[in-house]
């Protein structure tokens, strides 16, 4: 363990010009020093640009955590292939809302940051995979990026550099797992959103079998700020496995729900002053700290550093730092029911623990819900459970138990107490109300 | 210090690792899957998405193992069907942990809980992989209470495939094999999650996104193997469909009997009936694929025009009536005999005869009947396929000749007057393999963009029809790539059936191969052709392949069989044309026929009229399985058995023994060559062809060209120059191009409507330019002085001025109606209006 720094309370460098009037405008940007990492990346080589983002520790932004530096330098050296560069903007983990509001206040950090980063990957073509519900996200973005090609700061020898890059903005068809990055690689390709087989992993083989760098918007957003601020700068937020700043969506019953940019390591107890204390003071009950995925926490759990170490070893993950905040008048297998069926509607099908645990899991929860459950129903549930984590394809499946185990770890009373009709007459175990 | 013995070190061969399994130590080929190395130990690791002949999916996760990495567990049990072997690896699966085992029992139980559970009425009941394993690692009880998906059932992927979407375990074998194995997605997973099943266009919500250009219903020719794949009953046979249980079946190893492939199949019949047909697995061959005419057609043999019993002409009426076999086999004897010492008599075996048939013909011939007027080809053919086939094809065999691992190994190949797909689509099917994982490049030279070409990701060089032979000549001028594609070692150049109605190209062919170095393959469309070959059934080649005229050659046969020195004619003898010529011109007086139509002839006009003349004149014995177009003019029909219940060997393209038994023991028919013994008999020679043993071993005495020494008698190839095609027809003449489609009017396919439902579209082909300056108004009528075919018109790529029509599709009879073949010059117009 590093030696615990205070942390500041809010550590605005992504969401600074959020509040700016037209912040999204080109103009506003440019004013607001935008644009001005760009000249200085082109010019050094893209070899020290990955070593920047090494030494700044950015860990990637869409939940995983993956040193983000570290991920660019699996890009090959030479060009026999034309390099991608995809940014995950398909945002849909319940619960997340840090990419969508950036895009829309801020997309031209988005965009500076997909320059320099494809510069320091070579690649010439830049993807934008939006989340296709978020229309508005995706025509502000559009219009971003004709600002930016009017401005010269896209297209042809960009800046006088030699360096050419197009952006493509690509409007995702409404699925969960088209988050998941080689999923989103089958969908953009124009296939059917479902995960690839890895290896061979996208840095070898992913968008039309090239060599491709998936990257989430706030991971890609950050960078033009590391190269005006430099890794020192951005190492002074945050711990030292988990450096910088992360924008925390704090969503449920709080007072002022919303976007918060702290540095990581903040805990609960910090994030919910911030947003102005529990909603009409009731006390709060289970809270996530990185959307539905990742498994719950209670009021026990308030203090834990919110970055990537301190979670899991809480028996968390920081996930995308999206905190849903419930109070006592939330029912815990009520809301673990309403997440299961969203992971069975999202399921892709590929697997069969996800495809069929999923509604195997959706069914239980329902039957429990409504006063038909047994106590074997939890111990069914927590099997099969067990059946799906860690058996599944991709991590769909891991995320879709969270919900279920840690919500029985903690609320084991709460799941008992709907089987109590059932204790009286045992024959109708598991029929249908 | 005592000595320690050292532990015994398996040797690690270059390229291998070492990794332990359940505890055992083994070796592994880099790059082989776990679950492939645990087979070859004899542990059985359950799987369903898993296909040694499919890219693994891991879609399933019933393989899960335990591994383990330099000492360090992976968090996750791993699907073993997905993971390669490593150096140091250490694997435990259901046997020796738990928590593999455990993994397993829950894919399976999830597996099992949408599952219908009605194996008492499933086909697949008895012979079902989900069955077998959820005994072997599943639970005896469900857990399941709730409420399973449901879906109407079941629903016509194609009219031969059905499909139960409640049965499905969705692993993907049938959608991969589809995209991979033979490029027709034909069928798609559809919706997500749960919901997620397999489905066509047509049972999709989205139809109108997944129409083909033309709104057509895909089709394939290979879509019975995801029958055969589907380790569960959700892809049912509309043929086989509620007919047997497996365990009633006996099942017998055989040969396909329809293409020069010669695919291993497994017949399961029960009863004396034939049930259906499987793909056998022979890597060397056709792997673990067959296409759907191999699979479905064979009920030709049970048709209700089979003939049991022979039948001799009643003098009186006319009429042929049922006969005993001795007064048939006399009057055979006797009007052949009489035939031969007249003005001789000619044997027209066909395409389709076993080795063994084909060499008791060619003895007939040549000692009961003295002549060398013998010729299996019914089809188009020519004196320069006759030489070609003398010096370059008789004998080869797999080890000196191409072969199917050759093709797709090879670095290029070039297709000309062959369509893979349609003429032997084992072929394809490696050729396409090639291409996908071999990066085999392959060129086609033909009229049009087929699905051959696309498939195979061939580039197509366009010539007219006819124009092949030019083509390959001009290949150093105009595609130089080509040639020096073809210069790299282990080139083929492939060709089938159509070479002989290109004058010249068998030459250039020749020329071409011999100053690139690639090989070149012959590929016949019918099964026996290959064999046919080798056994002498041809007007200049003995028994073993030496030319007529050798003479040593014909001593040592004499010898062999035992005739008097000068028994064997010397003289070549008349092709099939010139045996049909002769005989209707009275200049023959007798003709054996095996299963001719001459509908498949280049004249159909000239067969009849032969037929016809020695009906009256001459003497006529058919040999039949079921009523042919001979049979009306035959003074004696003798009945012979199907394929199906006799024993013999065909050799397939490559040169290669094909040889099976007898699938259908006792039904009292007898292969041809039984009866021609018995006929020689009645005319006092002795074929010793009783048995197709025994006419094997007869053969296999005899000399071949094959271990004829350095002088050995190979003629030398006849050298024919390129036909020219004329550059541009003026108005409404056209060049027709025409080959047959795999699935057509062919009487091997008969009595079966849900194969017949598969065949494509019956379509005339031409340019879009071409249709527009005839005014083609979707309809062409395509004429000759003979008669006129009247078709529905698509466009395609075709040279300008060229016609492209199937050869014997539906009212597409090009031969029968038109008299005319491949090459050949026919009237062009718009269709009437019927």
């Amino acid at each position: 363990m590093t030696e615990p720094r205070k942390p500041a309370p809010v550590t605005p460098v992504l969401t600074k010009t959020w509040l700016s009037p037209r912040s999204w405008t080109l103009d506003t940007y440019t004013k607001l020093e935008g644009y001005t990492a760009l000249p200085k990346a082109l010019k050094a080589s893209p070899e020290q640009l990955v070593q920047l983002v090494k030494d700044s520790g950015l860990r990637g932004r869409g939940g995983a955590g993956f040193p983000a530096g570290v991920k660019w330098s699996f890009m090959p050296p030479n060009e026999d292939k034309p390099h991608y560069l995809v940014i995950n903007a398909d945002e849909g983990e319940p619960g997340t809302c840090k990419d969508i509001p950036l895009m829309m206040a801020d997309p031209h950090s988005l965009i500076e940051g997909c320059v320099i980063a494809s510069y320091a990957m070579r690649a010439h073509h830049c993807f934008i995979y939006v989340r296709g519900e978020a229309l508005h996200c995706i025509r502000r973005l559009n219009a971003a990026v004709r600002e930016a090609y009017q401005a010269g700061y896209l297209g042809k020898n960009i800046l006088d550099s030699g360096f050419d890059l197009d952006i493509v903005v690509h409007p995702g068809a409404g699925a969960y797992i088209c988050g998941e990055e080689t999923a989103l690689l089958d969908s953009l390709e124009g296939r059917r959103g479902q995960p690839r087989l890895k290896p061979p992993f996208p840095a070898a083989a992913g968008l039309y079998a090239a060599p491709t760098t998936v990257n989430n918007v706030e991971t890609i957003a950050s960078v033009p700020f590391i190269v005006n601020g430099g890794s020192d700068w951005f190492r002074e937020m945050g711990t030292e496995k988990s450096p910088g700043p992360k924008i925390y969506s704090i969503s449920g019953h709080v007072e002022k729900p919303g976007q918060y940019e702290a540095p990581l390591g903040t805990t609960l107890r910090d994030l919910l002053e911030l947003a102005g204390g529990m909603k009409d003071g009731i006390p709060l009950k289970f809270w996530t700290p990185g959307g539905s995925s990742t498994p719950m926490f209670t009021a026990e759990h308030l203090d834990v550093p919110l970055d990537f170490e301190g979670a899991a070893e809480a028996g968390s993950m920081l996930g995308t730092t999206a905190v849903q905040v419930f109070n006592e008048t939330v029912s815990v297998p009520w809301a673990v029911m309403k997440w299961t069926q969203f992971y069975k509607h999202e399921s892709c099908g590929k697997c069969t623990p996800c495809r069929e645990g999923t509604y195997w899991l959706t069914q239980i929860l329902e039957r429990m819900v409504a006063g038909n459950g047994t106590e074997a129903d939890i111990d069914t549930l927590l099997d099969v459970c067990d059946n799906v984590l860690g058996r599944s394809f991709c991590a769909l499946g891991d995320g879709a138990v969270s919900p279920i185990t840690s919500g029985i770890q903690y609320f084991r009373d709460e799941f008992l107490a709907l089987c109590d009709k059932q204790k009286a007459a045992p024959a109708l175990a598991g029929a249908q109300a | 210090m005592t000595a320690v013995q050292e532990p015994k070190k398996l040797e690690v061969p270059e390229g291998h690792v070492t990794l332990v399994i359940d505890d055992v130590e083994v070796v592994a080929p880099k790059g082989e899957l776990i679950i492939r190395t645990a087979e070859r130990l004899g542990i059985v690791i359950p799987r369903f998405c898993d296909h040694p002949l499919l890219d693994p999916a891991g879609a399933c996760r019933q393989c899960l193992v335990e591994v383990e990495m330099g000492g360090r567990p992976m968090p996750k049990p791993q699907a073993s069907c997905t993971m390669t072997v490593a150096d140091g690896m250490v694997v435990r699966t259901q046997r020796t942990s738990k928590v593999a085992d455990k993994a397993q029992q829950g894919v399976m139980e999830l597996l099992l809980i949408n599952h219908p559970l009605d194996c008492p009425i499933c086909d697949k009941g008895g012979e079902c992989p989900l069955q077998n394993q959820a005994l072997a690692h599943g639970r005896a009880d469900s857990r399941f209470v709730d409420v399973k998906r449901t879906f109407p059932k079941p629903i016509n992927v194609s009219t031969q495939v059905l499909l139960d979407r409640e049965r499905c375990v969705l692993c993907q074998r049938c959608t991969r094999f589809s995209a991979q194995i033979a490029g027709d997605p034909f069928i798609e997973l559809l919706e997500r999650g749960a919901d997620q099943q397999v489905g066509t266009e047509a049972t999709s919500e989205i139809t109108a996104l997944n129409k083909t250009s033309e709104g057509k219903e895909f089709a394939s020719y290979f879509s019975g193997n995801t029958i055969q794949i589907c380790p569960v009953g959700a892809l049912t046979s509309a043929q086989y469909r509620f007919r047997s249980r497996p365990f009633d079946l006996v099942s017998t190893p055989s040969v396909c009997e329809h293409c020069s492939s010669g695919c291993a199949e497994r017949t399961d019949w029960r009863r004396g009936k034939v049930q259906r047909k499987l793909a056998g697995n022979d890597p060397e061959v056709n792997e673990e694929w067959i296409c759907d005419k191999g699979r479905f057609a064979f009920r030709y043999a049970t048709a209700a025009d089979r003939i049991t019993r022979p039948l001799v002409r009643d003098k009186a009426t006319g009429e042929l009536v049922e006969s005993s076999w001795t007064e048939a086999l006399r009057m055979a004897a006797d009007g052949l005999a009489t035939a031969r010492d007249a003005k001789g008599a000619g044997v027209l075996t066909g395409g389709r005869l076993t080795v063994e048939d084909a060499y008791a013909y060619a003895k007939f011939a040549r000692i009961a009947l003295r002549t060398n007027d013998i010729d299996f080809r019914a089809r188009a053919h020519s004196d320069e396929e006759l030489s070609f086939l003398a010096s370059s094809v008789v004998g080869t065999t797999p080890e000196n000749g191409v072969t199917f691992t050759a093709i797709e190994n090879a670095p290029a190949v070039l297709t000309v007057a062959f369509e893979p797909e349609e003429e032997a689509p084992i072929v394809f099917l490696r050729l396409r393999k090639a291409a996908r994982k071999n990066n085999t490049a392959v060129f086609h030279i033909g009229q049009w963009t087929t699905t051959s070409v696309t498939k195979t990701s061939a580039s197509l060089l366009a010539c007219q029809p006819g124009g092949e032979a030019a083509a390959i000549e001009g290949l150093a001028t105009h595609a130089p790539d080509v040639v020096e594609a073809l210069r790299k070692n282990g080139a083929v150049i492939v060709f089938g059936e159509r070479a002989a109605q290109v004058p010249g190209l068998f030459s250039a062919l020749t020329k071409l191969s011999a100053e690139t170095g690639a090989k070149l393959a012959w590929i016949p469309r019918r099964a026996g052709e290959r064999g046919a070959l080798e056994a002498g059934a041809l007007p200049t080649l003995l028994p073993g392949g030496h030319p007529v005229t050798d003479a040593a050659a014909r001593a040592e046969i004499e010898r062999a069989w035992g005739v008097d020195e000068g028994t064997l004619p010397a003289e070549p003898g008349r092709d099939t044309s010139a045996i049909l010529a002769a005989a209707s011109n009275g200049k023959l007086s007798g003709l054996v026929v095996g299963g001719v139509d001459p509908n498949d002839l280049p004249d159909p006009a000239l067969a009849r009229e032969a037929l016809e003349t020695l009906s009256g004149n001459g003497f006529i014995v058919s040999l039949e399985l079921r009523r042919s177009a001979v049979h009306d003019y035959a003074h004696v029909v003798l009945p012979i058995a199907p394929s199906v219940e006799k024993a013999g060997s065909y050799l397939n393209w490559e040169g290669r023994r094909r040889e099976f038994g007898t699938t259908l023991e006792g039904t009292g028919a007898l292969p041809d060559g039984r009866v021609l013994d018995t006929l020689a008999v009645e005319m006092d020679v002795d074929l010793f062809t009783q048995t197709p043993a025994s006419a094997a071993g007869d053969f296999a005495r005899l000399p071949s060209v094959n271990d004829s020494s350095a002088n050995g008698s190979r003629p030398s190839m006849l050298e024919v120059p390129a036909a020219q095609v004329p550059s541009s027809l003026g108005g409404p003449s056209a060049l027709l191009a025409t080959w047959r489609q795999l699935l057509d009017n062919g009487s091997m396919q008969d009595d079966e409507p849900a194969l017949a439902g598969t065949a494509r579209p019956v379509v005339a082909r031409v340019s879009e330019s071409t249709a527009r300056a005839l005014g083609l108004n979707g309809t062409a009528t395509v004429s000759t002085a003979r008669g006129s075919i009247t078709l529905p018109v698509v466009h395609a790529d075709l040279p300008d001025g060229v016609v492209w029509l199937p050869a014997d599709s539906g009212d597409s009879t090009v031969r029968a109606t038109l008299g005319a073949g491949h090459g050949d010059i026919v009237t062009l117009a718009r269709g009437e209006a019927s």
